[in-house]
């Protein structure tokens, strides 16, 4: 029977199939990080058990930690205590833990890739809901509560109900100055942020099989921003070349065998989805958020929906108050508007190759005055990656901040945060209220028009910068 | 996990929708290492000016006392966003014993579950129906039968849940109980798929 990329690795880790209920899946990889493990580790000591499968769990501190003098003890005393606590935990529970000085710390959703800890086939799991990254490679990534962590602590298994499954083909070229981030903020734009709740999203057609890696990864992490549990891209040569030679990807000795059974990871021809959506490439523009869920995106020179002409209640309601939230209106176009910050980072855009987008765009220029600008390298690699290429030297030239690896403002937990009222032209995932800070004002946008942004001081169309005189 | 099997209670009304995790429970709460005391910051930034206790922001249903029960009754797709368990810690922490809307984010449907509080999916016309009682109506949730009742008027739904997931409620037992007693077919599990 035909299968679908979902369906041949789900059904190779069914461990046993309740009646009526869910399944036992088995879980590969299992990565842990300060925030949502601690009552995890509570919890299996409570019942007096041990962490079942210890070296299939990779830990790091990224959520809390702060992105300047990581050398020097965390100021904060609850997140020093949380992230001493997971040093201790995974001491006692024999977890390899990258932490804060080590050379492999950072954003949990980037150093996995690029250790390559995540492999095509693999059943991934992590209490982040951003663990949909994962799935760039051709695996079944998603994210999961504190109980569930606790779960695969125990059993290294997960009780879970399969998902519905439903395939976005995007065919065609896409537009200079459309990027990855671009594509996903408008199938969210188009779906809204509910609108794959309840299914798994494979992503598929020409557009995709012609995104790296890098690019990839940003489309998968922000399936679950229109509610999907997890998004996927098959396999292909794009990813083998990227997995080869990575520190924990298969060596010279499995790498044939692996890489024959990556080879059968896709769709099958005439594998069913519940649900089919087709996108044309052509179709997309640079994207913007104005509201408070991803889902309210338009293109950066279109304008922000007339709240009266929207016949839906609930929606009109929505936009209504989230224009409120925003200081924003009804109607009017964005472009032009000044901001006051633009952040760079987060487990969405933060990976090298979208600092070399931004260095490309603002090399030889300065940021405008009004704005404070952040980069925050996904990872102490990138970082060194940065430096190695001579990206930092643009940066600093520029006047933009680069500060050390973390999720920082893209969640403000650490000291990283928005002010109340100001905008944020954000690479992040979420322009949730008060998602950077209390009050904050977040709009979300791709690497380039963050860079774009942050040269003018204003939303940017960043097809009309004008070239470097 | 204690045994639940009905709930009677009144109901606080939320008729938001895409209410996201980070407003059930603001992120820089989720320092804590222990699952206790979530409550007092449930819906933080909606429910107190400046984040000042006592600052109560009037017009949010929380603050307003003729509002109570153990259900909360919310616009559709509660619960979206991060995948953060301190949202259902908080709600629970709240007193709430379960959760109504028209349609759950997954993440949080589940972690809602591992915690017994319930989530209560109904139609978009049930959901319009409560939301247009008075703060006296009463609302019975009979886990077994799987029915809500709008006590008044009788009108009831029938929601889903699987018998796996009741059994585990009406019982109290957890997903961690059933894995650890499977222990020796997750062991022959994976020794097939190293073989």
């Amino acid at each position: 029977m035909a299968k679908t990329l979902f369906d041949k690795i789900w059904d190779k880790h069914v461990v046993q199939q309740i009646e009526d209920g869910p399944s036992v899946l088995y879980i590969d990889k299992h990565f842990i990080h300060e925030v949502t493990s601690p009552q995890a580790f509570a919890g299996i000591e409570k019942r007096g058990l041990t962490v079942f499968r210890p070296q299939q769990v990779v830990a790091t501190a990224d959520h809390n930690v702060p992105t300047l003098n990581q050398h020097l003890p965390i100021k904060d005393e609850l997140s020093r205590i949380q992230v001493q606590q997971l040093i201790e935990n995974c001491k006692k529970h024999h977890i390899e833990l990258y932490g804060l000085g080590h050379p492999f710390q950072g954003i949990v959703h980037v150093i996995g890739p690029e250790l390559g800890i995540t492999q095509p086939g693999m059943t991934i799991v992590c209490g982040d809901s951003h663990t949909s990254t994962h799935g760039a490679f051709g695996s079944i990534a998603f994210g999961i509560g504190t109980s569930e962590v606790e779960m695969v602590f125990a059993s290294q298994c997960l009780l879970q109900t399969k998902p519905r499954l439903m395939r976005i083909t995007i065919d065609g070229e896409l537009q200079p100055g459309v990027v990855s981030k671009d594509i996903i903020l408008y199938i969210i734009a188009q779906i809204t942020a509910s609108g794959a709740t309840g299914y798994f999203v494979e992503y598929a057609g020409s557009a995709i099989r012609a995104l790296s890696m890098e690019a990839r990864m940003t489309i998968c992490n922000m399936s679950i921003e229109m509610g999907a549990r997890g998004g996927m891209i098959a396999p292909d040569q794009t990813t083998f070349d990227y997995i080869k030679g990575r520190q924990f990807a298969p060596g010279a000795a499995q790498w044939d065998k692996k890489l024959a059974e990556w080879k059968e990871l896709y769709s099958d021809a005439d594998a069913v989805f519940d649900k089919e959506i087709h996108i044309n490439a052509a179709d997309i523009q640079p994207m913007i958020t104005y509201g408070t869920n991803p889902g309210l995106g338009i293109a950066i020179n279109g304008k922000i929906p007339v709240t009266d002409k929207i016949a839906d209640e609930g929606e009109r309601n929505n936009i209504t108050k989230a224009l409120a939230y925003m200081g924003l209106e009804s109607g009017k176009a964005l472009l032009g508007m000044p901001v006051q910050h633009v952040f760079i980072g987060s487990c969405t855009n933060s990976r090298i190759e979208d600092l070399r987008q931004v260095a490309s765009l603002v090399k030889g220029r300065k940021k405008n005055p009004n704005v404070q600008v952040m980069i925050v390298p996904g990872s102490q690699q990138v970082a060194r990656q940065v430096q190695a290429e001579g990206l930092d030297k643009v940066f600093r030239e520029a006047g933009f901040e680069i500060r050390q690896a973390g999720c920082s403002a893209c969640l403000g937990m650490n000291e990283d945060k928005i002010p109340a009222g100001e905008y944020c032209i954000s690479t992040s995932n979420r322009n949730f209220e008060g998602r950077q800070g209390a009050g904050a004002r977040t709009l979300l946008a791709s690497p380039l028009t963050a860079a774009a942004a942050a040269i003018t001081g204003v939303v940017t169309d960043v097809r009309e910068l004008p070239a470097v005189s | 996990m204690k045994p639940l099997t009905s709930i009677h209670s009144r109901f606080v009304p939320l008729p938001i929708e895409n209410v996201d995790t980070d407003q059930i429970i603001p992120a820089r709460f989720l320092k804590a290492t222990t699952r206790e005391g979530f409550g007092k910051n449930l819906f933080r930034d909606w429910r107190y000016v400046d984040n000042d206790e006592n600052q109560p922001k009037a017009d949010f249903v929380l603050n307003q006392q003729q509002y109570t029960g153990e259900i909360l009754v919310a616009g559709k797709n509660f619960g979206c966003g991060s995948s953060r368990e301190h949202a259902a810690w908080a709600l629970q922490d709240h007193g709430f014993k379960a959760v109504v809307s028209s349609f759950f984010a997954d993440i949080f449907r589940n972690n809602a579950l591992n915690n017994g509080v319930l989530p209560v999916k109904v139609s978009d016309a049930f959901l319009a129906q409560l939301f247009a009682l008075g703060n006296e109506a009463t609302l019975t949730i009979d886990v077994d039968a799987q029915t809500i009742t709008i006590d008044a008027t009788g009108a009831q739904e029938v929601f889903d849940i699987n018998k796996y997931k009741k059994t585990c409620l009406l019982n109290g037992y957890d997903d961690i109980d059933y894995l650890i007693s499977n222990k020796a077919q997750i062991e022959a599990f994976e020794a097939q798929l190293q073989s």
